[in-house]
């Protein structure tokens, strides 16, 4: 159920993309997406592949690791391209039935809308993979510190993502054992229709409120009790520090828009 | 009537995964109507995973389960009905109370077995009176209880489906030393005025000695043990060698007899200790 | 004056209704007193309800009395520039290990005690090496929680307490959720705390065995404090102990047993080992 999906779980492995500083691996993201709805022509693609082939590679990552990811979002990938496919009416026509039609520029669309969809998931995925959720939330935590000033609360925002980390394992298997609990009483949770389902939730819900609310009743005392008082006067057992290799990271990044959009002008074949 | 037999159960977590945990291992068991069980064991040792078996909650990996003679894994065997005659208590109240009222609560297991309104009530209110729960509490709701008290109605609901086998998953848990023997007397009497089977899981020895008749040792998986609770505490090295203590009064009695008091080293509770110890010291005339 | 004093403390908690009219008041701490010497071991026994949470919680400002005075290291609670300084003086581990752990990694949720009162970061990895040593879970510092034992859990907890540097620490029913491994492993770190770091412990339990070996034992029941002594001198009381509904521990059972039969056992029998060698000082006489 839903600790097999694999997609975009921590990978624990010692490689320099897992040692790189959160906040590189947030701009690499955006770049990466950036590059991926700009690129035109088979230039710009072979670039993409490329720099995608190495930051596997580099991540240590087993590929088959990745692939398996991917299965979540078969369906997905399959009905956008079907509709890439027929919905598409410009270009050379080689078939039609009704609102369907068959054209060269529909292949073509299917083609890169599958491509773009799956180097977007094995991109993103790649920066879950080798960075752990704290890092993660240390990351933006830093990055946005800029809108404290504007009075967003960006340590606390940061601070609850971290603990709902935490949490949701702990809360996945208390849902299972009410589950069970309940069922032991006869409670049905599969048949039935939409009505009787929802309404066979209930006494799933209110064990899991009741016991989430108490959860975070103790976890405020407990961390009063270990002097939090929001962000103001912390420090950090981890602070973020740029390396070396943090800036030769960004440098190659930019390097690699840079000759995504010189692709894209100099060798826009084909469309 | 309920007669539960274990053939040869094989229970694998995680199955073929890198994560992979067998859990029980070639289990066979035989539990007889009537019979009021302790199974021991500590975290990991197999115990819960049984107790889901036995109602159907896990399915083996391999062997099969009869329930009066029936095998539960037969095709169209009645999951539900099972469910109402094996009847099962998670270790934590907490995780299965959820109406407004206590009374209400204890409705919920009746109501799913598609009883009637004015039986579902009778049910609730026999079983809420069988677990001495207080009549003024009976609409209150559920969640502002001591720790005991949601014991009791959570026992209550369970109860309430009349099933002829009551598994008990760590009822003391949390609960202090009084709250504990509350409850641990109130099962015992539900075993004696019901007449029902009862399988009491637990981590200490000590705290069920004095009330079950068979005892089952569960460690890495497998049956240890399965016998009187006298037999099994007389292996009391082997336990303490796998991380579970014999009560402490074995020790004494074992200690005693090792320095050449002739005591009869089957006490368990205190009371016998102090009475095996009286009649060696009365042979010895020295008091 | 002891590092924890309590003089006539009184907490009473208000129900109200939607209003917020008083409907009722119940009295959680009736009069208490204490007085725990810096270093010493101290026990609060009493089952559930009785109070002893409540009070814990006192020590830690994370309550504070409606009537009488609580001095944590010579500053009023009442005070409340001192709440963050009594803090950092007095640790607490709850019942809970799970709701009490923060992070995801074992190591980064002892940090976070010392972040929080801002030591700089060089001190804090120093902080953290030394208290995952103390409590015996160095080799786990880069585990998730989740997939820690009971026991393990709130080794972890203490060593995020520890991590402050605190010179008292309350364990509020630190075993209560724990199998006896767990419980056996928890009891132990406090021992050792207690031992090698000179910690002041209080430790609130409602499981006999665990008070045998400190120094001073208080009994709670209904917001007093009902007995308070040695544990030699309390568990030579077993008919007041039964009154409070308190296990007495096997040992001194038989003891009590064997004495009413008119066997010379003496009084204050704690451990098996005594017993043991008080019976066969009988039989070899």
């Amino acid at each position: 159920m839903l600790r097999d999906i694999t997609l975009g779980q921590y990978y624990p492995a010692d490689s320099v993309v897992h040692k790189l500083d959160p906040r590189v691996k947030l701009f690499a993201t955006m770049i990466y997406i950036i590059a991926l709805f700009t690129f035109q022509g088979i230039l710009g693609f072979a670039i993409i592949t490329g720099m995608l082939i190495f930051m596997i590679k580099i991540s240590k990552v087993p590929f088959s690791y990745i692939v398996k990811g991917l299965k979540a979002i078969v369906v997905l990938l399959l009905i956008t391209a079907v509709f890439n496919l027929v919905f598409t009416p410009t270009g050379t026509e080689y078939w039609h039935w009704g609102p369907f039609h068959l054209t060269s520029t529909g292949i073509m669309n299917a083609v890169l809308m599958t491509i773009r969809l799956i180097y977007l998931i094995i991109g993103t995925s790649l920066m879950t993979l080798t960075t752990t959720p704290n890092q993660l939330t240390d990351g933006l935590e830093k990055a946005l510190s800029p809108l404290n000033r504007i009075h967003i609360p960006v340590h606390a925002i940061a601070m609850m993502m971290s603990i709902a980390l935490r949490f949701i394992p702990i809360l996945i298997e208390e849902t299972d054992k009410i589950m069970k609990a309940q069922m032991a009483r006869g409670a049905d949770f599969e048949d039935g229709n939409l009505i009787q389902k929802a309404k066979s939730m209930v006494p799933l819900l209110i064990p899991l409120f009741v016991s989430a609310f108490r959860r975070a009743d103790d976890l405020a005392m407990a961390m009063e009790a270990r002097c939090y008082s929001g962000g103001e006067g912390r420090t950090k057992m981890k602070p973020l520090r740029y390396q070396g290799t943090d800036r030769k990271a960004y440098v190659i990044l930019i390097a690699f828009l840079v000759l995504v959009i010189v692709a894209r002008v100099l060798l826009r074949w084909p469309q | 009537m309920a007669e539960i037999i274990l053939d040869k159960i094989n229970y694998t977590y995680s199955d073929g995964t890198a994560y992979e945990i067998q859990a029980l291992k070639d289990v066979n068991l035989q539990i007889h109507q009537g019979e009021f069980i302790g199974i021991i064991g500590h975290t990991g040792s197999g115990k819960s995973t049984l107790t889901q078996l036995l109602n159907g909650l896990l399915r083996a990996s391999s062997g099969s389960i009869y329930v009066d003679g029936q095998d539960i894994y037969d095709e169209g065997y009645d999951m539900k009905a099972l469910r109402s005659k094996v009847g099962l208590v998670f270790q934590y109240p907490d995780h299965q109370l959820f109406e407004t009222t206590c009374f209400e609560d204890v409705c919920f297991g009746p109501k799913n077995q598609g009883l009637d309104r004015k039986d579902i009530e009778l049910r609730a209110f026999e079983a809420l009176r069988n677990v001495g729960f207080p009549e003024e509490l009976f609409y209150q709701p559920p969640f502002d209880l001591s720790g005991g008290q949601k014991r009791r109605v959570a026992i209550a609901g369970v109860l309430a489906m009349k099933p002829d086998v009551l598994i008990l998953d760590e009822p003391t848990a949390g609960l202090d030393p009084a709250g504990r023997d509350e409850i641990l007397g109130l099962v015992s009497k539900m075993h004696r005025e019901l007449g029902i089977t009862i399988l009491l899981v637990s981590h200490s020895m000590e705290d069920v000695a004095e009330y079950v008749d068979r005892i089952i040792v569960m460690n890495h998986g497998a049956v240890m043990f399965d016998a009187l609770p006298k037999q099994v505490f007389a292996h009391y090295k082997e336990l303490e060698a796998v991380g579970l203590a014999a009560p402490q009064v074995t020790y004494l009695v074992h200690e005693l007899a090792e320095r050449g008091l002739p005591v009869d080293t089957q006490a368990t509770t205190a009371r016998e200790a102090a009475q095996t110890i009286l009649s060696a010291l009365r042979e010895k005339n020295v008091i | 004056m002891g590092i924890i004093k309590a003089k006539n403390v009184v907490h009473e908690f208000f129900r109200r209704d939607e209003e917020g009219n008083v409907e009722s008041i119940t009295t959680a701490l009736d009069h208490v007193n204490l007085d725990v010497k810096a270093g010493q071991f101290i026990a609060i026994l009493g089952h559930n309800g009785s109070g002893k949470s409540t009070l814990a919680k006192h020590i830690n400002a994370l309550l504070t009395p409606t009537e009488g005075v609580i001095w944590v290291d010579g500053m009023d609670v009442l005070d409340e520039d001192n709440t963050i300084p009594i803090r950092k003086t007095a640790g607490m581990v709850f019942q809970n290990p799970d709701n009490q752990i923060i992070a995801s990694v074992v190591e980064e949720d002892v940090g976070f005690g010392p972040e929080n009162i801002g030591v700089p970061t060089e001190e804090i990895w120093t902080r953290v090496n030394q208290s995952l040593e103390a409590v015996d879970m160095v080799k786990y510092r880069k585990h998730s929680p989740n997939k820690l034992s009971g026991g393990q859990k709130q080794r972890v907890a203490i060593a995020g307490v520890v991590a402050m540097e605190p010179k008292c620490i309350v364990f509020d029913e630190p075993t209560a959720m724990l199998d006896p491994n767990g419980r056996k492993e928890v009891i132990a770190t406090a021992h050792d705390l207690n031992k090698k770091k000179g910690v002041t412990i209080i430790l609130i339990t409602h499981y006999m065995e665990e008070v045998v070996d400190a120094d001073y034992v208080y009994v709670m029941e209904k917001g007093k404090i009902v007995m308070d002594g040695t544990p030699r001198d309390i568990f030579s009381r077993v008919d007041e102990l039964k009154e409070h509904r308190l296990d007495v521990p096997q040992a001194t059972l038989v003891a009590d047993e064997l004495r009413s039969a008119g066997v010379p056992i003496p009084q204050g029998i704690l451990t098996r080992k005594e017993l043991v060698d008080a019976i066969m000082s009988v039989a070899n006489a």
